[in-house]
């Protein structure tokens, strides 16, 4: 009864009651995109023998990129960890571009020079997309204090895993956040698991994780992450707290993985059972959830969902095509984009010996 | 001209481009109201205030990875590690954000970023606070180290430094700070990537960078002296990018070289400018090229052993005798 209240609440919350039914399906769209992209890129990985290294797949945290990214504005920044393609084309960044990256082809977003956990756009305000776990949250800190020192009303948000909360940078940040007050905004995607080690087996805490955030004097907030509306709602709060006050807040966002921590986690049915696994797909899908209330809201009827669905599968396959289809990078372009200077040639760079190859 | 100190020089370039550049910010642990640790900013706190000048806690690791994250937001960040051993507990931020970020980003990204601070042995201070981490950083692609001897050097590579597109870590010496030298009042820049001779010579070359180039100058000044030898000392001033032009024009001249160097041996710099010297001046030759760095231990606490373990002047002049 309590948790139907709250997510009534969170449906009535003025971020969400504005919201006009084409932007309730394209959060719809959104998610499926992203669900599709990664179904595609999964089994390409697995057939085509063209995409290497990790592929740390998002299936399931979807509500969570989209619902907050949704509410960014113009000077409201970015930066995730590894499991980013949600956050990816939730900022916009195409599926070509992204897909290209995993085949590493010259078309790909980082020229395929990053890979699948080193996505970036900073032109969409996203600035990656990295790959060591909570090495991105002092980022953050930095992207909320160049925001603060030039006078933008804007803030960062900074994705993080529940696995990354024992890192020291993370804690350094918190630290450095509350002190400066910088509008950051730490989100905790917990997915339960850190890898193949389960929250209780990683963590010590009381509450929840987000609950550390007490300690440095910071508001904090847990959200459940199947709901689209509570996501939005609840980082709306944050976001309204680091625009008028720039103070930072923590946020847990519950969540789940359907696939291992990456394409290579050979145990990823072993550290959790496959009717656990099952049970978040039936009972707690966000794209599902959210594509139920939308019909029950009147606004989508099922044949329009499978157009969707059908669209961004359509999307995925053109994307493989596009990828397979794009060059691959030259060898002369190992040694671009390490120096500014010697790409652009200044006077800079061409003084001195920058490469040693010979 | 006027005479002032590393220390001075350092302070008043940092000034220079406070004052040039309202993107230019500090941060750094005590860099502020303590005036830094080293004195290095003394003042600047005062003269251009809070939102310029920023005390950190001592937390290295969210200090330099905010540096980073403000440099891709525009700004030009002047991050202090009030000793450059310190950037092991910030690692990943040095290395993997600042060094990797412009890459794997396939351009898109530029960090305008300098990282400064001592990195120098010879202090009494035990190993942890002793390391010269210049050449596990110049190791990465991406990144640019720079390694000032004088004063004059230390003003002109930290001015180009700031000014420069890319992440530069600056590499100074507590050992230096109060030594003095001529430094002009008007301005001037001293590119990366352009080695000095700083002492001419005909007989054999002495490679350094940092202090060891000091020391340098007094071995070759031992030999003039006791030995009618006379050594070029070649001051390669940036790690990365590399004078390599300058080093085999003075090798070609002198067909000798014995390089002086402030890290220990193993992967040293010095061990990247052999290699260079064996592969494209060997015919030049006319003698191995052998190496004075700091003993192959960590550094040792006592006093008088550690002036040992650094390159010395009589260390240097036996390795040259033993060629020349």
């Amino acid at each position: 009864m309590e948790a139907l209240l709250e997510t009534r609440t969170a449906a009535d919350a003025a971020i969400n009651h504005e919201l006009t039914s084409e932007k309730k399906i394209h959060f719809l769209r959104q998610m499926l995109r992203i669900r599709r992209f990664e179904q595609t890129a999964l089994k390409q990985y697995q057939t085509s023998g063209q995409i290497g290294g990790f592929l740390h797949l998002y299936s399931g945290q979807e509500s969570v990129a989209v619902g907050t990214l949704s509410l960014c504005g113009e000077d409201d920044h970015v930066v995730a960890g590894y499991r980013m393609h949600g956050h990816a084309l939730a900022v916009g960044m195409s599926m070509n571009e992204c897909m290209a990256e995993l085949f590493g082809r010259a078309t790909g977003c980082s020229k395929g020079k990053g890979g699948s956990m080193h996505f970036f756009a900073p032109d969409k305000n996203f600035w990656g997309g990295h790959g060591i776990v909570g090495g991105q949250t002092p980022l953050g800190l930095g992207l909320a204090f160049g925001l603060k020192y030039k006078g933008l009303k804007g803030c960062c948000l900074c994705y993080l895993g529940d696995g990354a909360v024992n890192q020291g940078a993370y804690h350094e940040s918190l630290n450095l956040a509350a002190l400066w007050d910088l509008p950051v905004i730490y989100i905790i995607e917990n997915n339960q698991y850190s890898m193949g080690t389960s929250q209780d087996r990683s963590s010590a805490f009381q509450k929840c994780l987000a609950a550390r955030a007490e300690a440095y004097d910071i508001a904090w907030d847990h959200v459940s992450g199947e709901d689209l509306y509570e996501v939005r709602a609840k980082t709306w709060q944050a976001m309204q707290r680091a625009h008028a006050e720039s103070h930072p807040t923590v946020l847990e966002i519950a969540t789940y993985r359907y696939y291992g921590h990456s394409v290579s986690d050979a145990n990823a049915k072993k550290y959790r059972s496959p009717e656990e696994i099952e049970k978040y797909r039936t009972l707690h899908d966000p794209i599902q959830l959210w594509q139920q209330r939308l019909m029950d809201e009147g606004i989508l009827t099922a044949a329009q969902a499978t157009e969707l669905d059908n669209a961004a599968a359509a999307e995925a396959e053109e994307a493989v095509r596009f990828a397979k289809e794009s060059p691959l990078p030259n060898p002369a372009d190992i040694f671009t984009d390490v120096y500014s200077e010697v790409d652009r040639q200044t006077p800079a760079g061409r003084t001195g010996k920058f490469f040693f190859n010979d | 001209m006027p005479v002032i100190t590393y220390r001075k020089a350092l302070n008043d370039a940092l000034a220079e481009e406070l004052t040039r550049d309202e993107n230019v910010v500090i941060l750094g642990e005590e860099v502020a109201q303590y005036n830094g640790a080293y004195k290095v900013t003394e003042g600047l706190w005062k003269r251009f205030g809070d939102k310029r000048v920023w005390d950190t806690p001592i937390s290295e690791a969210a200090f330099v990875g905010l540096g980073v994250g403000a440099s891709m937001m525009g700004l030009r960040p002047v991050v202090e590690l009030m000793f450059w051993s310190f950037a092991f507990v910030a690692y990943d931020q040095v290395v993997n954000n600042a060094g990797c970020i412009r890459y794997m980003s396939g351009g898109l990204i530029n960090l305008p970023l300098v990282i400064r601070g001592p990195a120098n042995g010879g202090t009494n201070v035990g190993a942890t606070h002793s390391h010269t981490p210049e050449s596990i950083l110049a190791h990465n692609p991406g990144i640019k180290v720079v390694c000032p001897a004088t004063a004059y050097d230390a003003k002109g590579l930290m001015k180009t430094a700031i000014r420069d597109n890319d992440p530069v870590f600056v590499m100074e010496n507590t050992l230096l700070y109060g030594e003095t030298w001529e430094v002009p009042e008007e301005e001037y820049l001293i590119p990366l990537g352009v080695a000095d001779v700083k002492r001419e010579g005909a007989d054999i070359s002495l490679i350094a960078h940092g202090r060891a180039t000091i020391t340098s100058l007094k071995a070759a000044e031992l030999l003039a002296q006791e030995h009618n030898i006379h050594a070029e000392v070649l001051d390669l001033r940036s790690i990365r990018p590399l004078d390599e032009d300058a080093i085999l024009r003075s090798v070609r001249k002198t067909h000798r070289a014995v390089l002086v160097d402030e890290n220990k041996p193993f992967c040293a710099v010095s061990a990247q400018i052999a290699t260079i010297i064996q592969q494209k001046a060997f015919d030049d030759l006319d003698a191995p090229v052998l190496r004075v760095c700091s003993l192959d231990a960590p550094a040792i606490y006592s006093p008088r052993l550690e002036k040992l373990q650094l390159p010395t002047p009589e260390r240097i002049v036996e390795k040259v005798l033993s060629i020349a």
